[in-house]
């Protein structure tokens, strides 16, 4: 199975090379991808560049072009596109079914991937985007358990691509607009979930506060591990009772059950985490490459580390795992 | 194309209430509400599905001996076998005009005229084509578009009829893990339907006790109301077919005759808002998304930016 | 892990000016090895970027805009937009890119304050530039080089013993 893994700046992408990524995958610095982060991501320089480094070593390199095109906009896409496909991406990743209409038929020997910003979570839904524009894999939502997986992969003839490791989405992909509702800026329209320039903290007593917008979304005491500042992640009052309404500040790691995936018929094995540091990139690719060699018993231990990097210092086998529902 | 004046639509209840609740509820829209267009049936979760099943066949009877346009909801999140079958059989035996609310709806779909709901990604002209070239004929926007996009997509594809959601409790996220069942001690597997517990959507609050969104089962709904009164000219004015009223657990027939009045100029809108807030009372009105604005704001004035000029 | 008091002591008596002069002088060094670095910043270049080590008795404030770094005494925070509160070697660490900003947050060894959007660019602006501290000011730290030299050093050692920083 391929390793794809993350890049927000050159740098973490020549670690993510380094440290032994079959496939590194990045975005442009605008709102035509999902992690339009400020002084993140590559400009058509840096990813020609970022390109060639990663055929010298034998790597790919996919551009995710994953949000949804503004109306009246869609020149941004189309030339962030047609600006991948020049420089050399091995593939794109799309979720917006217009800007695949515009691939498929401007780019029709590009390599194109439904992004999990698509949910395309049925053999229906991902029928739809192969038969229609070629799609040649598709990353699968995080809402499937392995056997929902495995039960898809037989129905449909692209290859399947899943998160293993990183930041969780809590709600099913693409189809979330807490973030606009508290801010103005979603991850379909602005790339952007929870965005800084919404969030604040302060320290009230010995409690860490968030606020996202308007809203206090969370309250950390002294020394307890604290999570991004989203709302799928965030305490609440329910019913009289506080508490993490949708899910704890914690990070996604399948890396047990790495074995099912490949089963299931899985090719492909993605790591989360573009707004990262190049440390963490370099930290997390090593370690998975390691850890998809190792035999199974030896690869706990292996993985074990890498909770202290992850948000809330906790992981979940999220929707992989039925009880998790 | 000189398109004809807008009507209204009412959209599938969200929530689960009781089977005789529910058909009640239609029986009074099918004899009271002044509305075009009514989508029934589930769309939020597959558990529910036997709850309104034994109603439907009268409700859309009903409806139909009122004149009403009837179309049939597909659920908007597909992961099960058992899902996959029920669109299956939905689209293949409906005789009525089908709603996809997923991608796996529009494949099965193609070719045939339908509806596309409001929880299927159109954001730009370039979708909304894909869609028409498909068999669509109507197409609810996404809730968190700006009227910018509005515009531009209405004017973009003249051939298919597009809806606002204009009313009620904004649709902000599906999951598929059931927050509201885990709110009250049990998992999704085994949830017990607590969500018909709460037929507005249970209210998730901040630490400060400030309510901010509803929980309806794997849905999570804003605590605002949307409510697009003032805007309806504009949106008339750009070419927009319906204006989506989305069921809240309050008179929607009286909610229907203050949006009908308004179309009409038969009220002003600062009539029309006091009316709403003592209908659905105790819930803070919003268009923010509307005006490209934090979904949850309330834009004050709403004589919005003069689109007249760039149509 | 804290700055040994050995290391973090003679920041208590030597003379501001004297720090203020130096730190100054290692910024340029920095900048002059590395000109791009704030390139990353876009619209957060004139934003002011304060540093509480929570390990010495000074705070910093480097405004990209100038360029310009000010050191002040503890008590009193900096003037900022946005602050970054750490021990002073993670601080450090973050400046070379060997630790990740999220993860020391998510462990609370980092605070972070104010302007959320300005300190993201600035931490993506830094990982992006290979700054290496002991290289980089070889020739700057002035009076203060044996100091800052050892400083370094001693974070080295601990990122190449494969400790790495955020344990």
């Amino acid at each position: 199975m391929e390793l794809i893994c993350p890049a927000g700046t050159p740098a973490s992408f020549r670690e993510a090379v380094d440290a032994g990524a079959d496939v590194v995958y990045c975005g442009f610095r605008d709102e035509t991808n999902a992690r339009n982060f400020p002084g993140l991501n590559f400009t058509r320089k840096e990813l020609e560049q970022s390109i060639a480094y990663a055929q010298s070593k034998g790597t790919q390199t996919y551009v995710a072009l994953n949000t949804f095109m503004r109306a009246g906009d869609e020149i941004v896409w189309y030339e962030a596109v047609d600006d991948a496909v020049r420089l050399g991406a091995d593939a794109v990743i799309v979720a917006d079914f217009g800007l695949m209409a515009y691939v498929a038929e401007y780019h029709p020997r590009q390599r194109l991937h439904v992004s999990v910003q698509a949910s395309a979570s049925n053999v229906d839904a991902i029928n739809f985007l192969v038969d229609a524009f070629g799609a040649k894999r598709v990353v699968l939502p995080r809402i499937l358990t392995i056997p929902d997986i495995a039960r898809i992969a037989r129905q449909i003839t692209c290859e399947i691509e899943v998160f293993v490791f990183g930041g969780l989405c809590v709600m099913a992909e693409g189809r979330c607009s807490l973030s606009s509702y508290a801010t103005g800026k979603s991850p379909n329209m602005n790339g952007v979930c929870s965005p800084a320039s919404h969030v604040r903290y302060r320290q009230d007593g010995n409690d860490l506060v968030s606020e996202l917008g308007d809203y206090t979304i969370n309250r950390f005491p002294d020394g307890e591990a604290a999570g991004y500042p989203t709302l799928c992640k965030g305490r609440f009052e329910v019913a009289g009772q506080y508490g993490y309404a949708f899910e704890d500040p914690v990070s996604l790691d399948v890396m047990d059950h790495i074995d099912g995936l490949r089963e299931a018929g899985v090719c492909a094995l993605k790591i989360e985490g573009r707004q990262r540091g190049k440390a963490y990139v370099a930290e997390v690719v090593s370690t998975l490459r390691r850890t998809l060699s190792a035999d199974s018993r030896s690869r706990p231990a292996l993985i074990h580390r890498l909770k202290l990097l992850s948000e809330g210092q906790q992981t979940t086998s999220g929707a992989y795992e039925k009880r998790w529902r | 194309m000189k398109k004809p004046a807008p009507t209204l639509a009412l959209g599938p209840v969200l929530y689960l209430w009781d089977g005789p609740k529910w058909r009640d509820f239609y029986f009074r829209i099918a004899d009271e509400a002044p509305v075009s267009h009514v989508t029934v049936g589930e769309t939020v979760c597959s558990k529910r599905l036997h709850f309104t099943e034994p109603y439907i066949a009268d409700v859309i009877e009903r409806l139909q001996t009122a004149g009403k346009t009837v179309r049939v909801v597909s659920l908007a999140i597909v992961t099960l076998e058992r899902e996959s079958q029920y669109v299956r059989s939905l689209i293949r035996d409906s005789g009525h005009i089908v709603e996809a609310n997923d991608l796996s709806a529009l494949r099965l779909l193609n070719g045939r005229p339908h509806a596309v709901g409001p929880l299927v990604n159109v954001y730009n002209v370039a979708a909304a084509r894909v869609l028409a070239a498909r068999g669509a004929t109507s197409i609810c926007l996404p809730p968190e578009l700006p009227m910018r996009s509005v515009a531009q997509i209405v004017a973009g594809v003249p051939e298919v009829a597009f809806e606002v959601f204009s009313f009620g409790r904004v649709p902000l996220a599906i999951s598929a893990r059931c927050a509201h069942a885990r709110s009250k001690g049990h998992t999704k597997d085994n949830c017990q339907f607590v969500c018909s517990e709460d037929p507005d959507g249970l209210s998730v609050d901040t630490l400060e006790h400030r309510p901010f969104l509803a929980l309806n089962g794997v849905q999570t709904v804003s605590h605002t109301c949307q409510a697009l009164v003032g805007e309806l000219s504009d949106l008339a004015l750009c070419g927009v077919s319906r204006f989506v009223l989305s069921p809240q657990d309050c008179d929607m027939v009286a909610v229907s005759r203050v949006y009908d009045d308004v179309l009409k100029h038969h009220i002003d809108v600062e009539d029309a808002m006091s009316r709403l807030h003592q209908i659905y009372p105790g819930v803070p009105l919003s268009n923010g998304f509307h005006h490209g604005q934090v979904g949850a704001a309330w834009i004050a004035h709403t004589k919005s930016v003069s689109l007249g000029a760039e149509i | 892990m804290k700055l040994p008091p050995l290391l973090a002591a003679p920041f208590a008596v030597i003379p501001l000016p004297v720090i203020n002069r130096a730190t100054r002088l290692m910024l340029f060094r920095v900048l002059k090895q590395h000109p791009g670095l704030f390139d990353r910043l876009g619209e957060h270049l004139g934003k002011r970027y304060g540093f509480v080590p929570t390990d010495l008795p000074l705070t910093f404030v480097v405004e990209p805009a100038r360029p310009m770094i000010t050191v002040s005494r503890k008590p009193g925070t900096p003037h900022a937009d946005a602050i970054v509160e750490g021990p002073f070697f993670l601080l450090l660490a973050l400046l070379e890119g060997r630790g990740d900003a999220d993860a020391l947050f998510f462990s609370r060894d980092l605070a972070v304050t104010g302007d959320m959007e300005s300190i993201m660019s600035l931490r993506n602006a830094l990982d992006d530039c290979s700054v290496d501290l002991p290289r980089d000011l070889s020739v700057a730290a002035g009076p203060l080089r044996p100091l800052f030299k050892r400083a370094a050093g001693w974070i080295r050692d601990r990122a190449l013993s494969g400790e790495s920083v955020w344990n």
